[in-house]
């Protein structure tokens, strides 16, 4: 299915919007959505909404024979699954650019950047070690998609258990989770990548921008980076110029996002620790409401409410009174004679769009109160 | 005659048990049902009318959509359900999106699963020689007049009678937003106090299309997001917390 054409009365009203610095969900330009992490009820498997944004990822682990160039080392597999349950846009079975983009990414913000011990993986060298394999899958798309796709992955490597594997000479043994413990694997760091959009040429900067502002963007930045401040993957998109103060100052702000989503994450892992060690029925299972439908659940619309009562006062005095003389009667043909001008023909053919701009001009002092809708016709 | 009733009344009686339950698409209720219904009688008290949701085949009712079982006085019954999903019905206006222009007639998404047509010449005071002004990526609101699940829906922008009538092009320096379905009907129905709500908070232009779109329009920029926020928050506010809400909306405390 083809995904809804934006319109251009949005576009501009967009544009309009960020130009004064004003986001359709009422943040600041620097302020991400409500990131909210839950488990489900194995090991390794992780939700993630920011805001309406929701992600799932799920890893798991297998025996298997290592790569010939690294014969001790375990392998990583990631995979991003553009599900068409998260967006009308999204089909099925076709790799789209967006998904091969996405895979990519999160391919080089964990893998490249070494965030898991991957000697600690091989179990015999050169024969079998651990491939651990990270899915992720797209529930819903509101914009986004890759930072909560790297925070549910780097949760869910987290709070992964792999079987714990004895060796006895020539025999090896794999324990199921009864027998003992699984151990969780061994992380370095935390890599999380920061989304930044760019509007009009550069010139306006969004954080975390949500699916109608990713249309309208011309370009974006993702900082992949960790809470020790460690740049773990740059990349830009959309062909966008950007400055090197511009990309210093959004390292900037990625490290302090970064630093705060970290705090998130270790909260959430210690809670979920705390709900299994006490026994309690802790996952997907628990946060199911009973005996109802389940009604689509919103939170509370957070909605800016500064600078919007403008008295009456205040817009009697900003607005100019209109002109006290009466504009002197034109006469264009004898006989004829022509007070003011008429409405704009809206039936005009392509020629006359010249003209009508200057005409428009002249009627703005007559009408005070269609000033607004004027003005931006006349830009 | 006693045997000559279509869909019996008092065999629906246990749908009256169901009324205001969460019914799902299979649910059926068996009734009597005559074969044939006469003609020159006039529609008995006793025969219900399934409304939308509820389908009879045979001599059963069945249920398509899942929802809350509604009854309203005499013997109308209709599943309600929480819809975003349009589908095209006559006679209904809904703000469409001009997508492409292709010879004599312009494709617009209106939300449904195939783009409706819409002929240059619908529109008013439009000849061959004088084409309306219509871009594609502009916002029209439109009427269906032809929507069927067998053909391709069409739209036009006049009423029976050539004018306008508030159809045509619109839509310079608003947002548009979507909602649920049931929300347009209830900013729709006559005396909606949701309505009066809304409009008594800023003055505003806004556009309903039963296709769930809704365009606002305020004197600035932060109005207009305010307006489309607590309309789209409208859906799941009680009566009562809306209008504490719009409260401190006027009072700017919010």
């Amino acid at each position: 299915m083809k995904d809804t054409p934006l319109s251009n009365c949005e576009r501009d009203f967009l544009l309009k919007a960020i130009e004064e610095k004003k986001r359709l969900d009422g943040r600041q330009t620097y302020d991400y959505r409500n990131i909210k992490i839950t488990f489900g009820t194995d090991y390794g498997c992780c939700f993630v909404d920011l805001g309406k944004t929701r992600v799932m990822a799920q890893v798991s682990c297998e025996l298997v024979a290592p790569k010939e160039t690294r014969p001790n080392e375990g392998i990583l597999f990631f995979n991003i699954e553009l599900s068409p349950m998260a967006s009308p846009a999204f089909e099925p079975g076709r790799q789209s650019e967006l998904s091969v983009k996405l895979n990519r990414q999160l391919e080089r913000c964990f893998r490249n950047s070494k965030c898991i011990d991957t000697e600690s993986l091989c179990v015999v060298s050169g024969e079998k070690v651990w491939q651990i394999r990270v899915d992720v899958h797209t529930l819903n798309h509101d914009g986004n998609l890759m930072d909560a796709a790297s925070i549910a992955a780097i949760t869910a490597l987290c709070h992964f258990r792999r079987p714990d594997v004895s060796i006895q000479g020539e025999e090896i043994t794999v324990y199921t989770p009864e027998e003992r413990d699984p151990i969780p694997l061994s992380i370095y760091h935390m890599p999380i990548s920061v989304s930044f959009s760019f509007f009009q040429q550069g010139t306006y900067l969004l954080v975390d921008p949500c699916e109608r502002e990713e249309r309208v963007m011309d370009g974006l930045l993702m900082i992949a980076m960790n809470k020790h401040r460690e740049i773990c993957s740059i990349q830009s998109s959309g062909g966008i110029m950007l400055l090197k103060e511009q990309v210093l100052r959004c390292s900037k702000i990625a490290s302090v996002k970064v630093s705060e989503i970290t705090e998130l994450i270790s909260k959430a892992l210690e809670n979920d620790k705390k709900a299994r060690k006490a026994g309690e029925r802790c996952g997907f299972a628990e946060s199911m409401p009973q005996e109802r439908i389940t009604a689509l659940k919103m939170d509370e619309t957070p909605v800016e409410m500064k600078n919007v009562t403008e008295k009456a006062e205040d817009i009697v005095k900003k607005y100019e009174a209109p002109p006290q003389s009466v504009p002197s009667p034109l006469v264009p043909a004898p006989g004829v004679g022509q007070v003011g001008q008429g409405q704009q023909n809206s039936w005009g053919l392509e020629e006359e769009d010249g003209e009508s701009e200057e005409e428009e001009e002249m009627v703005v002092e007559d009408q005070p109160k269609n000033k607004l809708d004027q003005g931006e016709c006349c830009k | 005659s006693t045997q000559t009733r279509a869909l019996k009344y008092s065999s629906l009686r246990s749908t009256g048990l169901r009324v205001g339950q969460v019914l799902l698409p299979g649910d059926q209720f068996f009734c009597e049902a005559e074969e044939t219904l006469s003609l020159s009688a006039t529609a008995r008290r006793d025969t219900a009318v399934c409304g939308p949701g509820l389908r009879r085949s045979g001599d059963r009712v069945l249920v398509c959509v899942g929802g809350l079982l509604r009854h309203k006085a005499p013997n109308v019954f209709w599943v309600q359900s929480h819809s975003k999903r349009y589908v095209p019905a006559k006679g209904e206006c809904v703000i469409g999106i001009v997508t492409a222009k292709s010879g004599d007639v312009f494709k617009v998404d209106v939300g449904a699963s195939e783009l409706a047509s819409l002929s240059y010449l619908s529109f008013e005071g439009a000849t061959k020689r004088n084409r309306p002004n219509v871009q594609v990526g502009d916002l029209v609101y439109a009427q269906f007049l032809v929507a069927n699940k067998d053909m391709e829906p069409e739209l036009v922008c006049i009423d029976g009678a050539g004018r306008a009538n508030g159809l045509g092009v619109f839509g310079s320096g608003g947002l548009m937003v979507k909602v649920s379905l049931g929300l347009v009907r209830r900013l729709l129905a006559p005396g909606s106090e949701l309505m009066a709500d809304l409009s008594g908070l800023f003055p505003s232009e806004m556009v309903l299309g039963l296709n769930g779109r809704v365009w606002v329009k305020s004197s600035s920029v932060q109005q207009t997001l305010i307006l489309s926020n607590l309309l789209q928050s409208c859906e799941t506010l009680s009566p009562d917390q809306r209008r504490a809400l719009f409260h401190r909306v006027k009072q700017g405390t919010l």
